[in-house]
């Protein structure tokens, strides 16, 4: 299952990659393969934004804006101003959005 | 280990516990400082069924099983039932017969997380280094930072688990990987991190298969079986709200000039309360469930597309509500619709595909049509409560 496309915000720099791999190993997705020596992307709309890859890419080969594809999330930020986050460390528990936030 | 699940089967997604009540008794929980006696835990737990002696100490052994007490917390998980943490105590445990060459899974301190990662460990020793995440699964507490860097760095630190082991290997959930950055987790702790499968079901694999998790193992699967647990944590919030919903209904069919009319408000607004039910039922369990197969990309598009068969089914195709008038009927294809589509994108907090930038798209074309929606549904059921009466 693929959700919108072209609208991933991943981006990768060949250049700084040293093909270490790691992206590889952390992505859900499968986002990332090998070519060679370098690593590149398959198809970008698979991403997820989960952020897994640029966090373990040491040579900042890798650069997403991460956070999480929950639409009670997302809404909670448009209202608040904030970063959308699982809003289930405050005090309504999270019993009131969606089932993960 | 265990994301996959952790994040569907297995938690149903409520990576956020409600909040404890007072005067539960929070001895356990997040206890960094103190490590609880292996005595009081198996008091407390009977996955915990005696103690390994190891370097550093009595360590805490589980066994592999899952007892019936561990399968109906599994089960009220999922519905979200709890109404407090359902939670282990952080730090290391023992599985099977574990010496210093064994490997360190570490998992969260969301009791379900734990509980998949033991019954995976099935005929293989080692030792679970549990973090303390504040009872949520691994996915979402990687996604807060809780199940982080930090967190691991420091649990290492605390349980001594260098002396424990003699490798510096620690396997990490894939999913983990969000908030752990293995380099500097090495760099501090000489520990180098392996990410694992995602899946805690495939360990024994990925350990056979000398630490390399194979393609399919990396990925995230999200089945019909996956989607459909969840549906209870889309069901239950949006069903809380519906009284509210099912009042105001009521309202607006029982008000006549003379005064509020129970049997108007009865007889005109039962069509449109389960209209409502029927636009809960496929916003949150048959869009979710039917994904892969209900046309387009977008969550919207598709709750919109599964309501408005749903409303096409009761009204026009059933006749099941023949007191509708035609004004009544084009509220009933702008509004139901409308609130499908919108319940079914809040699915998008429980999938694991869906990015932060395609929700955003999703919700700032979507909002807007949203309140169009209903302000014309309004109107337009003023209309013919004007008809009705006369007025117009
Ligand atoms: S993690 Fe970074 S350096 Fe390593 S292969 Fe991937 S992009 Fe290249
Ligand atoms: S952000 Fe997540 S889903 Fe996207 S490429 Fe990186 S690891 Fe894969």
């Amino acid at each position: 299952m693929k959700y919108l496309a072209d609208v991933t915000t991943i981006e990768y720099n060949a250049d700084k990659c040293t093909g270490c791999g790691r992206c590889i190993e952390v992505c859900p997705h499968g986002v990332f393969d090998m070519n060679g020596k370098k690593a590149f992307i398959t198809d970008k709309d698979l991403c997820m934004e989960c952020g897994a890859c640029a966090n373990n890419c040491e040579f900042e080969a890798i650069s997403v804006d991460y956070g999480v594809g929950c639409a009670a999330a997302v809404i909670n930020s448009m209202i608040s101003g904030g970063e959308p986050a699982c809003g289930c460390s405050g005090d309504d528990g999270g019993s009131s959005s969606g089932a993960c936030c | 280990m265990d994301i996959n699940r952790d994040k569907n089967t297995e938690s149903g997604g409520s990576c956020c516990p409600p909040p404890q009540p007072a005067g539960m008794p929070l001895k356990f929980v997040s206890s960094s400082l103190s490590r609880p006696l292996v005595s009081d835990l198996r008091e407390k737990y009977d996955c915990v069924t005696g103690s390994v002696e190891s370097l550093a100490g009595a360590v805490p052994r589980v066994s592999t099983a899952w007892s019936s007490s561990d399968r109906l917390g599994a089960f009220r998980s999922r519905i979200g039932a709890y109404r407090m943490r359902y939670t282990i105590p952080p730090g290391l445990y023992a599985v099977g017969e574990p010496t210093k060459g064994s490997d360190v899974f570490v998992t969260a301190n969301y009791k379900l997380s734990f509980d998949h990662l033991r019954r995976a460990l099935k005929g293989i020793n080692g030792w679970i280094l549990v973090l303390d995440t504040k009872s949520i699964n691994v996915w979402c507490a990687a996604g807060k930072g809780t199940f982080g860097t930090e967190e691991l760095i420091s649990r290492i630190e605390s349980t001594k688990l260098d002396k424990i082991v003699e490798h510096r290997r620690i396997i990490v959930p894939q999913l983990g990987a969000v908030g752990v950055n293995a380099a500097t987790v090495k760099k501090r702790t000489r520990f180098r991190v392996e990410f694992g499968p995602v899946r805690a079901d495939d360990i024994s694999g990925f350990v056979e298969n000398n630490y390399k998790a194979t393609t399919e193992m990396r990925k995230i699967r999200f089945g019909m079986r996956d989607r459909v647990v969840l549906t209870p944590m889309e069901i239950n919030p949006a069903m809380k709200k519906f009284p509210q919903f099912a009042l105001i209904v009521l309202l607006i069919f029982g008000i006549q000039p003379s005064g509020i009319l129970f049997q108007d408000a009865l007889w005109g607004g039962l069509p449109f309360i389960l209209l409502g039910l029927l636009a809960v039922f496929t916003g949150a369990f048959l869009t979710p469930a039917l994904l892969p197969y209900v046309p387009f990309r977008s969550f919207a598009v598709k709750g919109w597309i599964v309501g408005i068969f749903a409303v096409y089914l009761l009204v026009d195709h059933l006749h099941y509500i023949p007191t509708m008038d035609s004004y009544l009927k084009a509220v009933a294809y702008i509004f139901f619709p409308m609130m499908s589509s919108y319940i079914a994108l809040q699915f998008t907090g429980s999938t694991t595909y869906t990015g932060m930038s395609g929700v955003k798209k999703e919700l700032k074309l979507g909002v807007p049509v949203y309140i169009v929606a209903a302000t014309v549904s309004f109107i337009v059921t003023i209309f013919h409560k004007l008809v009705v009466w006369g007025v117009i």
